[in-house]
């Protein structure tokens, strides 16, 4: 029972969330992102060097995924 | 044979997919990426192991709406790594992989379909990746969503492909747009595997005696990263990023990573970063076990451990025509330094550590 009712508060408090956001507006307009647009802003600059650095990693780490990076599928055993 | 029919089904799929993306097409907000092409060599060498070779992509616009990436890699790995030494004969090997990608645009939504394939003599993974890119709000947020299906056959030299995995990948991602001058996305993926995960060269310690490792056949994994980049004035951009992994094998990793980039003149841009990883150890990881359990391993990346990484990237803008093609030529290194906590190198006693380095240099031209 408390179990469906945190379910049903999570629910009402998500659709309040998305709703709202049609409201929005946004803040920082095209015109303002001249900064944002500078290739030095990139989280990931280079796809083949961002992607082997990932490989290097998963292959050395237990830990994988999460990085906005799309894996190539190794032998990492 | 599978491997063909595989690519039968994976270009059936791709065809599908285009198809009925043609058959929506509409108003479109959204760009695609550049054309680029891109050249690489690169080398890794730390613990007994050096794995080097080139790696190139291509991506070309097809008209206003479509996108072709084609990517190929090879490592050639020379392993006489503390695994190999203590309990085999250093060997040398060659891993390919390519990779063949589409990209649409429609509205203001990115839609890309990938396959890749990797091939080395005793391990065979075929992927195929399909990752929707949204923007919302006038541009501010890009909502993302992508799924992989992976396919692996894996091997052994000498008695060929005995066993198969299969892989599951969910991710979701956001990247919100904060101030003119800050960005932040956060990313989660959800991994599921199930099949043959050990590795059938090597081998775990019981009451001292060498034993066949014996991981479970399922393993799932959960990661969820947070990034910031910001330019703190006259593009002196700094980065952070935190993500913390954890699986129901017992493994709960946090990874950290800080940088600093800027530019010195207009041709050269200089980046500088730290990275930390820590992680326990996986529940059936043990140096020497002293009792006899279903599953064991001596793998050291599931054992308790933290590695420090300290990386520079150069990048020199060689040439640029406005409006026709810039050349970019960068040079990346990374030391890194690992220290285990449980992982003993058999030969000394002692807790096992080294040093490695990561080596790219790479030319790419945008077009």
């Amino acid at each position: 029972m408390r179990g469906s009712r945190s379910y049903l508060i999570a629910a009402a408090l998500g659709s309040m969330l998305l709703l709202g956001g049609c409201a929005l507006q946004p803040w920082v307009k095209p015109y303002e992102r001249e900064s944002l647009a500078d290739p030095i802003m990139n989280l990931q600059r280079s796809t083949l060097i961002g992607q082997h650095r990932e490989h290097v990693y998963d292959v050395r780490e237990g830990a994988r995924g999460a990085t906005g990076i799309q894996g190539t599928g190794c032998g990492c055993n | 044979m599978a491997a063909t029919s595989l690519w039968r089904r994976l270009v059936r799929l791709l065809g599908g997919f285009v198809g009925s993306l043609l058959a929506a097409g509409g108003a479109r907000a959204v760009a695609l990426p550049d054309n680029v092409g891109e050249a690489m060599a690169h080398v890794y060498s730390g613990g007994g192991v050096t794995a080097s070779g080139p790696a190139l992509l291509v991506r070309k616009n097809l008209g206003d709406r479509f996108s072709i990436t084609g990517s190929y890699y090879a490592d050639f790995v020379s392993n006489a790594s503390i695994d190999v030494v203590t309990t085999a004969s250093p060997y040398r090997e060659t891993r390919n992989a390519y990779g063949l990608g589409l990209n649409y645009v429609v509205r203001d939504s990115l839609i890309t379909v990938a396959a890749a394939t990797s091939r080395e003599p005793d391990y065979i993974a075929d992927a195929l990746n399909v990752d929707v890119a949204q923007d919302v709000f006038g541009g501010m947020t890009t909502v993302s969503l992508g799924f992989t299906r992976g396919w692996d056959q894996v091997g052994k030299t000498g008695e060929g492909f005995f066993d198969t995995a299969d892989h599951w990948r969910y991710r979701i991602g956001a990247t919100q747009v904060l101030t003119p001058n800050w960005l932040m996305s956060a990313n989660f993926e959800a991994i599921s595997d199930d099949g043959y995960l050990g590795n059938p060269y090597r081998v775990a310690l019981v009451f001292g005696a060498a034993v066949p490792e014996s991981v479970p056949r399922t393993r799932s994994s959960r990661a969820f990263q947070l990034r910031a980049i910001g330019d703190l004035g006259e593009r002196n951009v700094v980065r952070g990023a935190y993500r913390y992994f954890w699986d129901n094998w017992g493994i709960n990793a946090h990874t950290f990573e800080l940088g600093y980039a800027r530019y010195f003149g207009k041709d050269w841009m200089a980046d500088g970063f730290v990275r930390y990883h820590m992680q326990d150890g996986a529940l059936f990881f043990s140096d020497n076990a002293t009792s006899d359990t279903a599953y064991i391993t001596r793998n050291r990346q599931l054992s308790s451990f933290n590695d420090v990484g300290l990386g520079f990237n150069l990048a020199y803008t060689a040439k640029t025509v406005p409006g026709q093609y810039s050349v970019v030529v960068t040079g990346a290194v990374e030391f890194m330094n690992f220290k285990f906590s449980e992982f003993t190198d058999v030969r000394t006693g002692q807790l096992y550590s080294f040093n490695a380095y990561l080596a790219q240099l790479l030319v790419s031209v945008t077009f």
